[in-house]
């Protein structure tokens, strides 16, 4: 008999489980209105109203707000769907008995979490798809000067804002409360993650703070890929641009490094008593 | 049943907080084993230690002391091997509430290796009419039914039932004790803990009975039940002109007219109040004659300690 098992379990494919959760999900985000919102118009409502305000809907046309169209979305995208949905589903599901009851079955911890996360991370993915088509198609957007930093922007800034979101849920008792437990997150990275206004323009020890946040080093990433402009100006080339490079991702190794230690330490997979 | 231990632990411990006086100890040197086709149930108060020791048998939570293996493995360090051949009702487990039943199972199918037709683990939990509705509407028996579905969902090998049947109405209780043993005669291990005793009786090959983190009796029901004294009550006629005599090994108390005898040897004292009362003529009212149950062994653990019974002692209170 237990033979049998052993030939069909072979035979599911790879990945199964995450798909199973992320099908589940996908349900979810769906049927919840708030989430939706938060997910498919916010971003794009908040990157259209900024670039309005900020006056680069005027060079959208000449292309150089092309990339900063990108790259706002891209940020909201990170903040919105991937870290703030993904603090209320988390904290939801531990404390409805979900991730309790996951863990009871076959996945593993990080099959779990990645499954939990895959569909706000789908719908991040795809606004900036739709973002950078758009900035291509309508705004005459230059082809990216290095597409791989584009990626690895992508890559690397949804792993550390999923890791955020765990750790941010371990300390969230209620969903409600989510709405406080990431103002800090939230906020640092809207006044110092460069989307506002310029770093360079802030105090040194302001200047080193924003330079420190993941969110920060995504941009310079994603300006580096798009424009090849390097993050204290100045045009660089494609074997120049790798280079420049270097700083943004170990910055950001750090943070998934960090916050893989912390998720692993404080997350909880069950309500506190 | 063959005698290779599917469940083996060996003094096992598990605490809360911190060493010395602040942590809690909550499992105390647990030993015990349990065979292929076997239902083994623990038993005991609130805080007794049963969920504590189940979490550790199901991989959920590393022992502090002592050592256990499900089907040969270590369920903590190989818990991906040996999950796979497990099935788990947890005392409490959630299904996301927007979720229908049919999709909290696909869901959970998903994430088998070798499931079988959700609606075939839906039907033969009795939810098979329910697949379409949302889990948050569902009843509270309901959900404990849900949570039996996606255990057997996996055709587990080995089954751990933490309370499976904790608020269900007397049929669907009887429903899932005719699947339980359906499961044991396809050759499933089943590890249970229940607050009904009614049910162990039912079901259980042997128990367990713990308390304050330790297992104090166990045996077959009837061998742990036969730990406790059998009763013999009856009432004396009005005419009766003598007391009971003494009998040997038999603890009798005396209320006006009704007599409670108790005794380690339930027919030889039976046969001789019998034999004394045919000789004087007398006819006893009310007789009534029994074994201990496991009621009574289960109570007298209980009662050692002066802590606060809370079992439910007929399946039936439920009903009402």
């Amino acid at each position: 008999m237990s033979a049998g098992i052993v030939t069909m379990s072979s035979s599911r494919r790879p990945g199964h489980r995450v798909a199973a959760l992320f099908r589940a999900e996908g349900v979810l985000l769906r049927r919840n209105r708030v989430a939706l919102l938060n997910a498919l118009v916010l971003p794009a409502a908040l990157a259209g109203w900024l670039i309005k305000a900020s006056g680069l809907d005027a060079g959208l046309s000449r292309g150089m707000g092309a990339a900063m169209l990108v790259m706002l979305l891209t940020a909201f995208a990170l903040l919105l769907p991937v870290y703030y949905n993904l603090v209320t589903a988390l904290v939801a599901r531990r404390e409805q008995l979900v991730l309790k009851r996951l863990r009871a079955g076959e996945s593993t911890d990080a099959e779990i979490l990645a499954g939990t996360a895959a569909p706000a991370v789908a719908v991040a993915w795809i606004q900036v798809a739709v973002a950078a088509v758009a900035a291509v198609a309508v705004f005459g957007m230059n082809r990216p000067a290095n597409a791989l930093l584009v990626l690895a922007a992508l890559i690397l800034g949804t792993a550390v804002f999923v890791l955020l979101a765990a750790v941010t849920a371990a300390v969230t008792r209620t969903v409600e409360m989510a709405q406080l437990t990431t103002v800090p997150v939230l906020m640092l990275s809207f006044a110092f993650g460069g989307l506002l206004f310029p770093l360079s323009g802030l105090p040194g020890p302001l200047r080193s703070l924003g330079q420190a946040l993941p969110l920060t080093r995504v941009l310079d990433l994603l300006r580096l890929g798009l424009t090849g402009t390097a993050p204290g100006g100045g045009h660089l080339g494609l074997a120049a641009s790798f280079g420049a490079a270097a700083v943004p991702v170990l910055v950001l190794a750090a943070w998934i490094a960090a916050g893989g230690w912390a998720v692993r330490r404080w997350f909880r997979w069950e309500p506190r008593r | 049943m063959d005698d290779t231990g599917i469940i083996t632990v060996r003094d096992l411990r598990r605490r809360y907080g911190g060493p010395g006086g602040r942590g809690f100890e909550a499992v105390r040197g647990v030993t015990f084993s349990v065979c292929r086709g076997e239902l083994f149930a623990l038993l005991g108060t609130n805080g007794a230690g049963k969920t504590s020791t189940m979490e550790m048998l199901e991989g959920l939570a590393p022992p502090a002391r002592g050592t256990v293996r499900v089907l040969g493995c270590d369920p903590c360090r190989d818990r991906a091997r040996v999950r796979r051949r497990m099935g788990i009702v947890l005392q409490e487990g959630g299904f996301p509430a927007d979720l229908t039943v049919a999709e909290a199972g696909r869901m959970w199918a998903g994430t088998l290796s070798a499931p079988r037709p959700v609606p075939e683990a839906l039907e033969l939990a009795g939810l098979g009419h329910r697949a379409g509705v949302a889990v948050r509407s569902l009843s509270g028996g309901e959900r404990r039914r849900l949570d039996l579905a996606m255990a057997i969902l996996g055709r587990p090998e080995v089954l751990f039932l933490d309370e499976p049947t904790t608020g269900l109405d007397p049929e669907s209780r009887r429903r899932t004790w005719r699947l339980i043993r359906e499961l044991l005669g396809s050759g499933t291990t089943i590890m249970l803990t229940t607050h009904y005793l009614e049910e162990a009786e039912e079901l259980a090959d042997r128990v367990a009975i713990m308390h304050q983190g330790r297992i104090v009796r166990t045996g077959t029901p009837a061998e742990v039940a036969a730990s406790q004294p059998a009763r013999i009550s009856f009432e004396l006629p009005e005419d009766a002109r003598e007391p009971v005599p003494e009998m040997a090994g038999t603890r009798a108390s005396v209320t006006g007219r009704s007599v409670l005898l108790q005794t380690g040897d339930l027919q030889r004292t039976l046969t001789a109040l019998l034999g004394w009362a045919n000789s004087r003529d007398l006819v006893l009212g009310a007789l009534d004659a029994r074994p201990a149950s496991l009621q009574e062994a289960f109570h007298a653990v209980a009662a050692s300690s002066g802590g606060p019974v809370t079992v439910n002692d007929s399946a039936e209170d439920v009903a009402a």
